[in-house]
């Protein structure tokens, strides 16, 4: 397995204060698959990738990537292989950095090389002219943004991405376009996804299967056909696959 | 008189900016009568600018003209500041998308819904409580004295959005004005504070403008939904009938939505032509000249 979550618990705070943000929640992810996180706010479903990426104090159970038990600050490898897109482009690049220096950062920790070639590249890749390399993010609209951080992430050739509603600040013909770049780049890229969206029908596009969640547990996992045909148990997932068809008179 | 409840003509409304001149609405017409329009469109399209002239609240830079802009018989573009003042509120009212940004924290909400009242006819002070409580329940709060007492940091997203709904229903408006007013919303309590918003409308004979980006929810919620395109309306249509839409941009935008029922490996995306901007539909389609 790929990337695999056993039984993950995250708990903020301490005594009557704390919150169970995540209960007891597992799924597996095969590599090159793509699997999702449906749920509404407060679901927890953002907290796990966190938890993923160790910015969640793990209370319980366990996140492995190759079978790899992963604990304590993540290291230098681990962003290697793992990295993240957000969900606003308009917070998620710095404001004052250029392109340029955006995409180059994760280059120079890293002690890559070829800088230069890789940029244009990362840029090409996600359907960017070259041009837009010395631009301010400001000068952006808000899907040449979230190109330019999907690019990001690219820049060290992970293994996993993880998506956090990429295309919920974006417009719907402009979600279209970015995924439709998400769905080339994982074919190309040999990537495993695990995307998280409020959005049923977005999740239900881009996922073969998916995990809904409420309240921090685990609802229902499923797979995309079983969607489709309405096959499902729980009155939760019926209810929201109800709500994604607009509203009823 | 016409049966109209709004009649608006030839709307403009400009930004002048030290640099240049931004044309937000170009030229928008409709008119509106005890019934749900949608107004949809993508971000920049002009549809908050056009709900938001019609209550005249575009700040300077921004300027609005119309050839007509008439309410229930009344020409708003003269009327004088004090007179619009008491239009607005009491006989057209506007709900906002995020109830975080537009109840005052440091109210109670109880307050701010009496305080509402108190500048359209007041009452006594006992009067007003039982009134504002009926609000409540009316917008299916079901602890309305608690809510009465509580800060909006209190409430949830959608308890917010029900008291700005109830807020905005205390001086029985005509026309309800309303931008997002469940974006900020998850999908379950959407469509709860939708059926309300629904109810209301149905029940008191309003008129409601629904500004939008969801194409999906305007196809089941409104009547008829204006399609807006860089400033202008580029089609009208019947909101069962969205799915025969003319208008290649109206197409593509119900083409792009990933949808449940139908597997594609590809959405289809837009490809804006240069033509949408100033071109009529008869034009683009063909069936004019």
């Amino acid at each position: 397995m790929k990337l695999s979550v056993e039984g993950l618990s995250v708990t903020f705070g301490h005594g009557a204060q704390s919150v169970h943000a995540v209960k007891d929640v597992s799924f597996q992810v095969p590599a090159e698959s793509s699997f999702g996180l449906v749920g509404e706010s407060g679901s927890g479903k953002s907290t796990v990738l966190r938890a993923i990426c160790g910015l969640a104090p793990i209370s319980a159970g366990r996140v492995s990537i190759d079978g790899q038990e992963m604990s304590g600050k993540r290291d230098r490898d681990f962003v290697r292989r793992v990295q993240m897109v957000f969900q606003d482009p308009y917070a998620s690049l710095h404001p004052r950095h250029t392109i340029d220096r955006s995409l180059s950062e994760p280059l120079a920790i890293h002690g890559i090389g070829e800088q230069h070639e890789r940029v244009e590249r990362a840029l090409v890749d996600v359907g960017l002219d070259v041009s837009f390399r010395f631009r301010y993010p400001h000068q952006l609209s808000g899907g040449q943004r979230q190109r330019v951080a999907v690019a990001r992430a690219l820049m060290l050739e992970p293994e996993i991405l993880l998506l956090d509603e990429p295309t919920s600040a974006l417009d719907a013909s402009v979600q279209a376009e970015v995924l439709n770049l998400l769905v080339r780049l994982r074919r190309e890229h040999k990537l495993t996804f695990v995307m998280v969206s409020h959005d049923l029908a977005v999740v239900n596009h881009m996922c073969e299967r998916l995990l809904v969640m409420q309240h921090g547990a685990a609802v229902e996992e499923l797979d995309r056909r079983a969607l489709g045909d309405h096959q499902v148990e729980a009155d939760y997932t019926r209810q929201l696959l109800k709500a994604s068809e607009g509203y009823q008179r | 008189m016409s049966g109209h409840l709004l009649e608006v003509e030839d709307l403009h409304v400009r930004f002048h900016t030290p640099t240049r001149l931004v044309e937000a609405v170009r030229g928008v017409s409709f008119t509106l009568g005890r019934e749900r329009l949608g107004i949809v469109g993508e971000s920049g399209s002009g549809k908050t600018m056009t709900g938001r002239s019609v209550l005249r609240l575009v700040r300077p830079p921004g300027e609005v003209t119309a050839k007509r802009m008439i309410f229930d018989g009344i020409d708003l573009l003269s009327l004088p500041e004090r007179q619009m003042r008491e239009i607005r509120g009491s006989r057209i009212s506007m709900v906002m998308q995020d109830p975080k940004f537009s109840l005052n924290p440091v109210m109670r909400v109880g307050k701010q819904l009496t305080e509402a009242m108190r500048v359209h006819g007041g009452g006594s002070r006992a009067s007003m409580k039982t009134r504002a409580l009926k609000m409540l329940e009316a917008v299916q709060i079901r602890d309305p004295e608690r809510v009465m007492r509580a800060y909006p940091h209190e409430l949830s997203g959608g308890m917010g959005q029900r008291v700005m709904i109830a807020m905005m229903l205390v001086p029985d408006p005509d026309l309800l004005i309303a931008d997002e007013p469940t974006s900020a919303l998850d999908v379950t309590v959407q469509l709860e504070v939708l059926r309300i918003m629904d109810n209301l409308v149905r029940s008191r004979g309003m008129g409601l403008i629904f500004v939008s980006h969801d194409l999906e929810l305007v196809a089941t919620f409104c009547d008829r939904v204006l399609v807006m395109y860089a400033g202008r309306i580029v089609e009208e249509i019947e909101a069962s009938r969205l799915a025969e839409a003319k208008h290649p941009y109206t197409q593509g935008l119900v083409d792009c939505l990933p949808k449940i029922a139908e597997r594609r490996e590809r959405l289809p995306t837009l490809k804006r032509d240069a033509r949408w901007r100033d071109s009529s539909l008869a034009d683009l389609t063909g069936e004019g000249a």
